[in-house]
Order: C-alpha cells, then sequence, then structure tokens
C-alpha cells in the first residue's frame, strides 16, 4: 500500500471509531436521561398497553390538574404538598422549594421528580405555564384523547366577541423567547 | 387605514419577491444582462415594502389600533409607548413580519454591498434569496397575516403584552437573534449561487465569509442577550435551560461556527469546499428548522404553545423543499468538484478539521436531545422528556478535547508542521496556564479535583495559548509594538473570539461548581448567610406600577460587617393577563452575582425567598460578547472592502462569459 492510501485509511478508520464510541456514548447518556410522561391515572393503572407501572426510585414526569383545596403548606419551612389528577384517582406531589408564579389550584402543572410509592411523588421541580386555560399537552390528550387546539380568542372588554374573532388565536409566544413562564429547581 | 397600507405593501413585497426569485435567475440561464441588472432594484424595493409593512404594523401597535386583531391580543393602551412598539413582533404574526422585513434587509445589503461580485453570481445570490422571501412573504400573507381586523365588532382595551416580554430584552433580543438566524440566508444564498454556476475558489470563499461572520456576530449577540433575559426574568438565577426552543437557536450556531472554521480553510487553501457548501446549506436548514419547530407547536413541552397545524404544515414543507432541494442540486453539482490541496496529519487544516467534527458532534447531540421526544411520541411509545443532565455530559464530555484542540490550532501552519519548533513555546504556555489556573483557585476558592479546576484548566490553557500566539505573530512581524500594528485584523478578531470562548469555559465551570443555591423562608427582619453573605430581609410592602401591582421586598446585604449592598426584588401581579412576574434582584459583580428572588407570601407573614450567590456568571456573557467582537474585527478585515467594478465592466464580462458559452 502506498503512504497517501495508507493515511487515507488510518485517518478513516480513525473516524469510524471515534463516530461509533460517540454515538454509542449518545445513545447511552439519552436512555440513562429519558423521563417518561405520566398522568395521574397511567401512575396508577399503568401506561399503554402493557399497563407498565412505575417502580418506586424512578425518575419521571407527571402532569395533571392540581385538586383546589388540597395544597398543604408546612409552617415553618418551604415544604408543600398537594394532589394532582386527571380523570379520576388523584396522587399526592411533595415538594420543597418555591413554587412557580403560575402555580394555581385547578390549573394544570407537570412536575418532575421520583416515585416514592404508588400514590406519592417527590418533585425536583415543578413547572406552570403562562396561561389560564393552559393545559399540559400531554394532560389534554391524555384527559379528553384530543389534541391541544388553539382556543378561541376572546375579548375581555367586547361583548359579541366570539362571534367576529375568526381565526385568530390566543397565542401570545414571542417566538424565540428562550424559555417562558415555567420556574423550578436550580440549574 | 394605515393597517391596510401595510397590507398592501406587504402583497407588493410579495409580487416584487416573486419577480426576485424568477427575473435574475431567466436572466442567468439566458445570458440576459438586463435581467440580472434588474435584481438590484428589485431587492432594495422589496426591502423598502417590507419595511413600510413593518412600521405601519408598529404604527398600529404605537396607536393602540384594537380593530387589528393583532394589536388587541398583545397589546394595551396602559402599556408604556416603548412595550406597545415592541409588541409588534411579540406575537406569532408580528415576529413573522420582523423576521420577513429583516430576510428583506438582508436581501438589499447583498444587493448594495456585492458590487465587486461579477453580475452572474450576483443574480444568482439574490435569486435565492428571492426565493426564501417568497416563501416567507407567503406564509406571513396567507397563514398569520398580522394585519387582520375585527370589525365591525372590535375590543375598547386590548388584552396586553405577556409580561414576560415585557422587558429591555425585548426590544433587543428578538431582533438581534432574527438578523442572525435570516443571516445564514445569505450564507446559503452563496451556496446554492455556487452550485447553479458549478463554480468553487478561494475567491468564492472570501466572497462569503464576510456575511457569514455578519449572520454568527448577531445569533451569538442574539443568544447570549436570551441568556442574559431569561436570567433576570425568569427568576430561577439559570442561564440556559436546554429548552427546546433554546436548542432551536443553538443548533445553527454551532453549525454557523462550524461554517467560519470551513470557510477559513476553503478560502485560504482552497479545500474542504464541498463540505463547506454543506455547512452552508446545514446552518439555514437548522435556521428554517428552528422555525418550524418553535412556530408548529409540535414539540412537547411546557415551553409549546397552541398552536396551528397548517402553519407547521406550510413551514415543514417549506423546510423539506428547501433541504431537499439544495441537496438534490448539491448531489448534482459537487461530484465534480474536487479539491486538489494536499496536507499532512500535522497541519492546521487537520485540526480545523477536527473543530468541524467536535461542533457538528454536539449539534448531534443537541439535535437528539430535542427531537427524540418527537420521535418518541410519533411513534406511539409514549412521551417523554430529556433531562438536562444529558445534554451537560455529553457537552462534558465535548468540550475537554475541543478546548485542547482550540489552544494548539492557531499555531499549526497550514499545509504541514512540524512538531519540535511548537514544543517550547507551548509547554510555555501550559505552564503558565496550570500556575493561573491552579494559582488562582488555590488563593481565592478552596482547590479541589471539580469541575472549576477542570474550567480553568481548558480556560487558562485556550487564553493563554491565543495570547501568546498573538506575541509570537508579533514578534515575527518585527517586533513586539510594531508586529502588533501590523497584524490582520481578522487575526486579532480570531484571537479575540477565543479568548470569548476561554472566558465563557471558565464561567459555565465556576457558576456550576461554586453556585450556592439556597430556598428559605423569611419573616421580616430575618437573615440569611450564603457564603460570607449576609441577607437581611428590612421590609416588604405594595407595589403601584404603571400596568401591574404586587409586592416588593427589601434587603440589606453584609460582609464581614460591611455592607454590600441593597437589594430590590419584586412581584408583580398583570391585571390584565392575569399573571404574575418575578422581578430578580441581581448585584452583579465580575466575580460573583448577588441574586434575590422574591416568592409567594406564606402565613406568618412570610415570604419564600430566593437568594443566590453564583460566582463568575457575568463571564458567560462576557465570553459571547468577546467573540462576537472578535467576529466584528475580522469582518473589517481591509482584504474584504475591494473595490467595487464598474457596472459596464461586469456587463462586458458577463456578455462575453456566455458568447463564449455559445462558441464552445
Amino acid at each position: 500500500m502506498n503512504p497517501r492510501r495508507k493515511q487515507r485509511l488510518m485517518a478513516v478508520s480513525a473516524i469510524l471509531l471515534l463516530l461509533s464510541g460517540a454515538v454509542g456514548a449518545m445513545l447511552y447518556a439519552l436512555n440513562e436521561n429519558v423521563d417518561l410522561f405520566y398522568t395521574p391515572s397511567q401512575l396508577l393503572n399503568g401506561l399503554g398497553e402493557d399497563k407498565v407501572k412505575p417502580v418506586p426510585g424512578q425518575r419521571l414526569r407527571i402532569g395533571g390538574m392540581v385538586v383546589p383545596g388540597s395544597v398543604k403548606r408546612d409552617d415553618s419551612s418551604l415544604k408543600v404538598s398537594f394532589a394532582l389528577a386527571d380523570t379520576g384517582p388523584t396522587v399526592t406531589v411533595h415538594y420543597d422549594g418555591i413554587l412557580p408564579d403560575l402555580f394555581r389550584e385547578g390549573q394544570g402543572i407537570v412536575a418532575q421528580g421520583t416515585l416514592i410509592d404508588a400514590t406519592n411523588i417527590q418533585a425536583t421541580e415543578v413547572l406552570a405555564k403562562h396561561d389560564e386555560e393552559y393545559m399540559p399537552p400531554e394532560v389534554a390528550e391524555a384527559v379528553k384523547g384530543i389534541k391541544h387546539v388553539a382556543p378561541k380568542y376572546t375579548y375581555p372588554a367586547a361583548a359579541d366577541a366570539s362571534a367576529t374573532s375568526g381565526a385568530a388565536t390566543t397565542e401570545t409566544k414571542q417566538a424565540d423567547k428562550p424559555a417562558t413562564a415555567t420556574e423550578g429547581g436550580s440549574q | 387605514m394605515i393597517p391596510e397600507i401595510g397590507q398592501l405593501s406587504l402583497i407588493f413585497a410579495f409580487a416584487l419577491s416573486c419577480l426576485l426569485a424568477l427575473v435574475p435567475m431567466y436572466g442567468s440561464y439566458s445570458g440576459s444582462v438586463r435581467a440580472l441588472l434588474l435584481a438590484k432594484p428589485l431587492a432594495i424595493g422589496l426591502f423598502l415594502f417590507s419595511g413600510t409593512a413593518m412600521a405601519c404594523l408598529m404604527y398600529a401597535f404605537y396607536h393602540s389600533d384594537f380593530t387589528v386583531i393583532n394589536v388587541a391580543s398583545n397589546s394595551s393602551s396602559m402599556l408604556p409607548w416603548y412595550f406597545q412598539l415592541t409588541a409588534s413582533f411579540g406575537s406569532h404574526e408580528g415576529s413573522m413580519l420582523l423576521w420577513v422585513t429583516i430576510l428583506a434587509l438582508w436581501t438589499a445589503l447583498v444587493a448594495l454591498f456585492s458590487n465587486s461580485l461579477p453580475l452572474l453570481m450576483q443574480g444568482r445570490i439574490l435569486g435565492v434569496m428571492g426565493f426564501i422571501c417568497v416563501g416567507f412573504i407567503a406564509f406571513s400573507l396567507f397563514m398569520s397575516n398580522p394585519f387582520e381586523r375585527s370589525l365591525p365588532f372590535f375590543p375598547v382595551e386590548g388584552r396586553d403584552l405577556n409580561p414576560l416580554l415585557q422587558d429591555f430584552g425585548m426590544i433587543v433580543h428578538p431582533p438581534l437573534l432574527y438578523v442572525g438566524y435570516v443571516g445564514f440566508a445569505v450564507s446559503f444564498a452563496f451556496a446554492i449561487a455556487a452550485l447553479i454556476g458549478g463554480k468553487f475558489d478561494s475567491t468564492w470563499a472570501r466572497w462569503a465569509r464576510p456575511w457569514t461572520l455578519a449572520a454568527w456576530l448577531f445569533l451569538t449577540l442574539g443568544i447570549m442577550l436570551g441568556s442574559w433575559w431569561a436570567y433576570n426574568e425568569l427568576g430561577w438565577g439559570g442561564w440556559w435551560f436546554w429548552d427546546p426552543v433554546e436548542n432551536a437557536s443553538f443548533m445553527p450556531w454551532l453549525v454557523g461556527t462550524a461554517l467560519l472554521h470551513s470557510l477559513a480553510v476553503t478560502e485560504k487553501r482552497g479545500t474542504f469546499k464541498s463540505w463547506t457548501v454543506l455547512l452552508a446549506i446545514a446552518a439555514f436548514s437548522l435556521s428554517l428548522m428552528g422555525a418550524f419547530l418553535v412556530r408548529s407547536g409540535v414539540l412537547v413541552s411546557v415551553h409549546s404553545f397552541a398552536s396551528d397545524p397548517s402553519r407547521g404544515l406550510y413551514l415543514l414543507a417549506f423546510l423539506l423543499l428547501v433541504v431537499g432541494g439544495s441537496l438534490f442540486l448539491y448531489a448534482l453539482r459537487m461530484n465534480a468538484v474536487r479539491s486538489q490541496a494536499r496536507y499532512q496529519l500535522f497541519s492546521r487544516e487537520v485540526l480545523l478539521w477536527g473543530n468541524n467534527v467536535f461542533l457538528l458532534t454536539a449539534t448531534l447531540v443537541v439535535f437528539l436531545g430535542t427531537l427524540y421526544p418527537l420521535f418518541h411520541k410519533e411513534l406511539g411509545l409514549g412521551s417523554i422528556s430529556i433531562g438536562e443532565p444529558f445534554f451537560n455530559q455529553l457537552f462534558y464530555y465535548l468540550v475537554i478535547p475541543f478546548s485542547l484542540l482550540l489552544g494548539l490550532g492557531p499555531w499549526v501552519r497550514w499545509k504541514q508542521q512540524q512538531l519540535p519548533p511548537l514544543l517550547k513555546p507551548l509547554t510555555l504556555v501550559a505552564l503558565l496556564a496550570l500556575t493561573l489556573a491552579i494559582g488562582y483557585l488555590a488563593a481565592t476558592q478552596s482547590l479541589a479535583a471539580n469541575l472549576a479546576l477542570l474550567g480553568c484548566l481548558l480556560g487558562a490553557w485556550v487564553g493563554m495559548s491565543a495570547i501568546g500566539e498573538v506575541y509570537q505573530r508579533a514578534q515575527q512581524l518585527g517586533g513586539f509594538s510594531l508586529g502588533f500594528t501590523r497584524l490582520q485584523a481578522s487575526h486579532w478578531g480570531m484571537t479575540l473570539a477565543h479568548i470569548g470562548f476561554a472566558v465563557l469555559v471558565v464561567g459555565v465551570a465556576m457558576t456550576k461548581t461554586l453556585s450556592v443555591e439556597k430556598d428559605v423562608r423569611m419573616k421580616i427582619g430575618d437573615t440569611v448567610e450564603l457564603n460570607g453573605y449576609h441577607f437581611t430581609l428590612t421590609d416588604v410592602y405594595a407595589l403601584n406600577g404603571p400596568n401591574y401591582g404586587g409586592q416588593a421586598a427589601e434587603l440589606e446585604v453584609f460582609s464581614n460587617g460591611e455592607k454590600v449592598t441593597h437589594l430590590h426584588a419584586e412581584k408583580r401581579f398583570y391585571p390584565l393577563q392575569k399573571t404574575v412576574m418575578t422581578e430578580a434582584a441581581v448585584h452583579a459583580r465580575l466575580s460573583r452575582d448577588l441574586y434575590v428572588a422574591l416568592g409567594e407570601e406564606l402565613s406568618g407573614p412570610s415570604w419564600a425567598m430566593r437568594v443566590y450567590v453564583k460566582p463568575f456568571v457575568r463571564w458567560i456573557w462576557l465570553g459571547g460578547v468577546l467573540m462576537a467582537l472578535g467576529a466584528l474585527l475580522a469582518l473589517l478585515d481591509k482584504r474584504y472592502r475591494r473595490a467595487p467594478a464598474h457596472v459596464d465592466v461586469k456587463v462586458r464580462e458577463t456578455t462575453a462569459a456566455f458568447n463564449g458559452a455559445e462558441h464552445a
């Protein structure tokens, strides 16, 4: 083999080696960091056709509506717990920290955390959204079985507004604003 | 009336963009010089009309014309005038119009500042830009009209701008970011024009380089501003969240950085040609993908918004058309292109190739992490989210070898480099970096084998090596002081950008490792201690703003018995949007930030407070600014400012080229 070809072969095999290593590491890291999303009923009844239930200690995300009247705060610390529900059963989320500005009873939230036992979750992060009618898309799909479509525009002051609003939406998002109205744990 | 003028202008702009997409292209095939010469006035007219449309929209916002649906949903009469103006790009429709205007601005700039280009090339570039304009103006006109009226029933008051967007960041961040995003359309147009012409040489790279630099400069600034804004406005002291929307802007940045470096090789050595073209296509495609991800709502994220699926479909179709079309053209043309330059294994070419490999791997990581949840869901495997650790971990592994190579890169010559002459200066640089990093950490913080040490070492290595290299180059150019003035502006630019990267790495590592964060419950008079700083809550009182109410907290900060500063944190309630916003109090110094955010009121009365001490967090943005400054310096390099050829000469050249082609 002439030296130039040899060099090329070396280069190509080096690239292949690096590439496979990189892809392997990437996929491994990806699998390590996947958090499945559950709604309260999915958490209790199992997810999907196989009815897979998470095991205690597993990291997961849970989304639902905060049950009105269920928010309990500790008197001397920032510990708080609240019940979360979608269509039927409720689960309890425990959290130690500051709830997001938009956290409100009766509103949809998503919590990231680990499962303590079948109906209790220790949250590391609670996320809420900047919209009165907002429901996390996953919750909306799970609750209604439909995709979350744009709500019709409603005017705050005008009387017969919905009839004239046409296709306008309440989209208030600025397109490339990095992160919107979510709050949660530290970096 | 004014909104109708805006609407009409947008329609004119659409017509002009259609002409711009067709006429110069026709000229480039038929050799009609007149058709080619028409490109410039068309491009300028396109900008004038889309600029008028944007101005009309701003006027409607400024005068609170609530008959326009867009104004009614995103503004209110109580809003300060500067936010009324910026609210014009606060919504999907308005931001799309801003996007169009900036795209037209770039097109006009290319038309104005490309006099040194051959007529054919100029016509093709502007034709491609025109085609992109057609796609986006049509989207704005037909799918998301910003001027739509709600007559005869219109509201007397608007719904107000999303309080998150009522910030100084909103005034500068979106325009800068868009200028960057859209700027890659110019690199793309250069690449496509070259593909059509089938001619690649170092002159082509020299033309494309300043435009790419300019786009990259603005994208860098835009991303950094966004990060700084999120830090101040979201009330949780983070500066990067690996949010899909952020990732959407980060991917074009990474590929754009790779493109800049690859363009350098193409310009100086005439090689890496096909690779450069591919990167130019990729950078713009990722910009488009970002627009698609952000505006279609396909991503399962708490940040995604209820949106119109047909809009997403349109953008996806446009994205596929652009990517598919350009790759097809690439496949047709690129096999004919051969790079003739040869280089050894240890040469600057290979090191820059390494730079590209790492940057593209990083892009792949971000791409995978952003889109994997989407695929997972579409395949019916359930909703998932990818945790931050995925990105952090992989970037950790990527940054180490990348920084080591980066410190080495500028020292190595093109074509081939012998190792021995480099050993002495590099050992010196390495020793200096070691002393600096370890010395600093030992003197000020606790020295431990952690991320902070690693970051400081890598940062010091890159920074020292950049400074050392400039010093050595200056020596070679005739002594210390003389050499410094003789160095090219682009060389200074590179050095500054590399130092910026070093500063950024130090900032990230130090903040990640040494930040102290505490969520506490405080009564008035309570004191909390963090890293030697004593924060005392002195007062909480009701707040009365122009369009908001809420609470404000006053804190005194002491360190070693001495008063450091007074902090004023707010929690605002915006009644029109019924939302609560946190205005954090930040006391910034180069070496650390004190950060306090007021949380909710608890029984007692006491308040939940976030109290953070974040060392070196300013360095992150400082690094970004230095990188952008580096790009600016490189942009000012003399070699990009060549005397333009006279039109008559170019016309003769073009005619000659076509006649030659016919005879041949």
